[in-house]
């Protein structure tokens, strides 16, 4: 299949051009101002349009196994597609945990039958209970390139030591989903003023920061590579760009909805702004957006959580935390860096060359299975490819998801930006907005 | 926080016709006309026939995800007393509790026909969420979870207003907020964990009262930004400030070494004790919101003085409840959005 | 009291008065002719209990039992029924009563004279005849207005009236002890 996309503006690592790209047998094979349409090529006009490497999502819940009644490995791939990822990492935390070769071997396989390349992370200890040292080592020989227990964090000081002296010889990276549980109190929301007058237990931000503070630490002290997931506070920012600058291997993502929604949201006791960590304060996400358009984040990364309608319906305290991503992320990480200030650059960077560099998804990394992602958007890469554009306006609906889940927070929410092509290993996954 | 400004700002002036679901957005006027109301429904209480028919032909249900013998007859006396047929589900104690979501019971008892629901949870917001389910249904919260109990701080309120009437030979309609203003106000106990104290401190703040709160460290909320209140480290000096006194419950777990080290220890540096009540202020008023501990926040000499207006506030519950019921029931929302 | 204005939509409406059709002298007058007309009607004045209706009635069945004193030369029971509860038009015109009932002595067996100011359409007086029976049983009922104007939409009638006031239904009538005004009422 030829696919030529025409006038577009292309993102490149650093800096911008309108050209035409064309794509054949799954690769870039031009990328010029003017290119001439190869007989039986798809001619796609994007003039207005953004033309980057394809989103790669550095934390997806695809849920599968042991929760298909929310999402499965299809259904995620397909909202994936449309939110215009060509990659993404399906976190560990299913039922029972990818601690095993076998599972993670499983889910690769169900990844491969979908037009995405799903990377898997693996679990950081046997059955996520930051007990016992899951088999890290096979797992990386199958391909596996981050490990968390995400869901909770390691709790365990000693254990994250071990699990992080154990992985730095073998290259791989730990990713932690930094709470403290004994501080977050199995608490709903924000710990603060909102969390006060509605009667609702809290989550400290230091319940985050403690953690954050802890494993930086366990870096320097274990040389290790540390990956920060979905930070929430300012605190937390500001204490890993202040690590990388000492030069400490630590990288970390905020979440499409921490840098849109604040803990305010909660107020209404709608249990579909539940997560952990919790919607932090206005000033939080003031600085995380900062934050993000200054270069300190690496990554925007959904925590696409989905859950079955039902139990979203509990009580607030009752329901499960966790919320949709994929399909609304793009749109709001544009809004988040400025929507009409939004440097195209630094879109492409945080959804997918930081995440694909991350993930360790590039040209130049250690590829088992999949193709390369992040790319420069020239001639020879491998075709993952997104078309954006900035300019369309429209409305978020929690009927019009290809997620088997509903849970969005962003119902009726006006957007801007979207998603209108996606070509993953050189084939049109997304055709003006649609799936194909 | 720019939210809790907004909430006080966008104040009901009125309950008619709207649902009951916290206080704390509440006007003075709005307090005030349910006030006014119940001091009418004292007076059907009176009567051998207590029973008007306010509500005939309307149907109330009462479901209590939280077992409270107390309020659910307090509610339910209300309601049968305006002639309303209640639809009685301890949800608590059947069947529906395991595993049906709030929605689904819901769904199924407003397929029965209903007018309201008066709707007890042990989770805080349940009542904002059935409001979401059933937008055609008054909602009343008689409880949910930590966060309000607002015909109880209602009842508070006029209770107060009830014994300082009394004292100035007055009709409480007649007094307006005067009562309140600069009325010293004193909760104490466990703040953090009271649904009470947030729909106490709402009430009397919002009729002009000076509120303050005692409480262990540990049994303070995490945040009191935008709470209408001052803290009081130290219970005595409180006690010798306060007109009002407003003992909490104490739940006997929290009171074993997760919060304080132990009810003896509380008993000590928070419960009112006969020793402690002799520094009362004259014409002081003590009140707790039932079940007392006797001899952990209030020692059972206390309870029974004559400064304890204990047994009022249960009586006062039904004229209250009633007021609510009648008010929310039968007002029309058009008339009174604010 | 008339049964198509409720306390609140009064506080918010204006009358304009047309013209004065009683003095207060008249209004006396009137009360104190009803007032013979019960004793007439009623052997056994000791049995009587005034009851004003809430709040328009409420000075009319003062003076018709101060009347009553007078003439029967002995303290007569009154008091006062609040009908807001049994009205059956809450949903239409829901509204807060700012009066209670006080009913001081036990009805059972005794004769009831309610005291209304204006008789309309006649559903106050079935909400207070419902009312009533919840404070007990009286031997009998009796009806007293100071003015009837008419449009009956119930079965009711008065025992004695002060004026009858035929009236068109874009009219009001306003009856205090200070005098019978009509006019129309406007919202404010």
């Amino acid at each position: 299949m030829i696919i030529v996309l025409r006038r577009g503006l292309v993102v490149g690592p650093s800096s911008t051009r309108v050209a035409d790209v064309v794509v054949r047998d799954g690769r870039v094979v031009d990328v010029a101002s003017t290119v001439e349409v190869p007989a039986g090529a798809l001619e796609i006009d994007v003039e207005g349009r953004w033309v980057g490497p394809g989103f790669v999502d550095l934390h997806t819940h695809l849920r599968e196994p042991g929760g298909e009644a929310a999402e499965t490995i299809e259904s995620g791939a397909r909202a994936a597609a449309v939110g215009g990822y060509c990659a993404l990492v399906a976190m560990p935390n299913t039922e029972p945990a990818l601690d095993n070769a076998a599972l993670v071997s499983y889910v690769l396989d169900q990844g491969a039958q979908t037009p995405l390349d799903i990377a898997v992370a693996g679990a950081i200890t046997l059955g996520r209970e930051g007990r016992h040292l899951a088999p890290i080592a096979e797992l990386a020989a199958l391909g596996v390139r981050l490990f968390t227990d995400d869901g909770t964090g390691v709790q365990d000081a000693a254990v994250m030591r071990r699990a992080l002296e154990y992985a730095r010889p073998l290259g791989v990276r730990l990713a932690q989903h930094c709470e403290d549980e004994s501080l977050a109190n199995a608490g709903s929301m924000n710990e603060g003023a909102v969390s006060s007058r509605l009667g609702l237990v809290g989550r400290p931000a230091l319940a985050e920061e403690l953690m954050v503070r802890r494993d930086i630490e366990l870096v320097r002290l274990t040389g290790a590579a540390v990956h920060f997931l979905h930070l929430s506070t300012a605190r937390s920012v500001a204490m890993v760009s202040a690590a990388r600058r000492e030069g400490l291997d630590v990288t970390c993502e905020v979440a499409p909805h921490h840098l849109t929604l604040d803990e305010g949201s909660c107020a209404g006791f709608d249990a579909h702004f539940k997560v952990h960590p919790p919607l932090r304060t206005t000033k939080d996400v003031a600085a995380l957006r900062h934050a993000l358009r200054e270069g300190e984040i690496d990554a925007v990364a959904t925590d696409h959580a989905p859950h079955a309608p039902e139990l979203k319906d509990r009580a607030f305290d009752e329901a499960p935390a966790g919320m949709l991503g994929l399909e609304h992320a793009a749109a709001l990480a544009y809004e988040a860096l400025g929507a009409s200030s939004c440097d195209p650059v630094r879109f492409f960077e945080v959804m997918s060359r930081g995440p694909a560099r991350v993930a360790r998804l590039r040209a130049d990394d250690d590829r088992v299975r999949h193709g390369a992602h992040g790319g420069a958007v020239s001639a020879g890469e491998d075709a993952n490819l997104v078309v954006f554009d900035p300019r369309i306006e429209w409305t978020a609906s929690r009927d019009q998801l290809q997620s088997r889940a509903r849970n969005t927070p962003y119902d009726a929410r006006p957007l801007r930006g979207r998603v209108t092509t996606t070509i993953a290993g050189g084939r049109l996954v997304v055709h003006e907005g649609q799936l194909q | 926080m720019d939210r809790d400004t907004d909430a006080r700002v966008n104040q009901d002036h009125s309950i008619r016709g709207r649902n009951l679901l916290t206080l704390d957005t509440l006007s003075d006027r709005a307090i005030l006309e349910v006030l006014d109301t119940a001091e009418l429904f004292v007076e059907v209480n009176q009567r051998t026939i207590k029973k008007v028919p306010a509500l005939k032909g309307r149907v109330v249900a009462s479901l209590f995800y939280e077992e409270s013998t107390r309020t659910r007859l307090s509610f339910e006396t209300a309601a049968k007393r305006l002639s309303a047929d209640v639809l009685s589900l301890a949800v608590a104690s059947s069947s529906v509790k395991k595993g049906e979501s709030l929605r689904d019971t819901i769904a199924t008892i407003d397929a029965l026909g209903i007018d309201a629901v008066v709707l007890r949870h042990q989770s805080s917001g349940a009542a904002h969420q059935v409001a979401g389910y059933v937008p055609h249904v008054r909602v009343i919260n008689a409880g949910d979870g930590l966060h309000q109990h607002p015909t109880q701080g209602l009842l508070d309120a006029f209770t107060v207003r009830q014994v300082l009437a009394e004292r100035a030979h007055a009709r409480g309609s007649e007094t307006g907020t005067e009562l309140f203003e600069g009325l010293h106000v004193l909760i104490v106990g466990d703040i953090r964990h009271s649904r009470v104290a947030r729909s106490d401190v709402a009430a009397f703040a919002a009729l002009g009262a000076e509120v303050r709160v005692a409480a262990p460290g540990t049994l303070l909320p995490a945040s009191l930004e935008g709470w209408p209140v001052e803290v009081v480290d130290d219970f005595d000096e409180g006690l010798q400030w306060a007109d009002v006194v407003g003992v909490l419950r104490l739940q006997r777990e929290r009171g074993t070494g997760s919060f304080v080290p132990s009810l003896a220890e509380f008993t000590r540096t928070h419960g009112l004790t006969v020793e402690r009540a002799r520094r009362l202020r004259p014409g002081a008023i003590v009140m707790h919101p039932g079940p007392m501990n006797r001899g952990v926040e209030i020692d059972s000499a206390v309870a029974d003085l004559p400064v304890a207006v204990v047994e009022r506030q249960v009586s006062n519950g039904v004229p209250i409840r009633m007021a609510v019921l009648y008010l929310s029931i039968t007002g029309d929302p058009k008339e009174t959005r604010s | 009291m008339d049964a198509h204005a409720s306390p609140t939509s009064r506080a918010r409406d204006t009358f304009v008065a047309r013209s004065l059709l009683l003095t207060d002298d008249d209004v006396r007058r009137a009360v104190r002719r009803m007032a013979h007309e019960v004793v007439e009607r009623l052997r056994d004045t000791e049995s009587l209990v005034v009851l004003g209706l809430q709040t328009g009635g409420v000075p009319f069945a003062q003076l018709l039992s101060a009347s009553l004193a007078d003439i029967t030369s002995h303290d007569v029971d009154q008091g006062t029924l609040d009908v807001s509860f049994y009205r059956d038009d809450l949903d239409r015109r829901p509204f807060v009563a700012s009066t209670t009932s006080r009913v001081p002595v036990d009805l059972n067996d005794r004769v009831v004279v309610l005291v209304d100011d204006v008789l309309f359409t006649g559903r106050t007086i079935r909400s207070a005849l419902n009312a009533l029976a919840d404070f007990g049983r009286p031997r009998a009922v009796q009806l007293a207005v100071m003015v009837d104007r008419g449009h009956r939409e119930l079965p009711i009638r008065p025992d004695y009236v002060g004026k009858n006031l035929p009236t068109s239904l874009s009219e009001e009538i306003v009856a205090t002890v200070a005098g019978v005004w009509i006019g129309t009422r406007t919202p404010a």
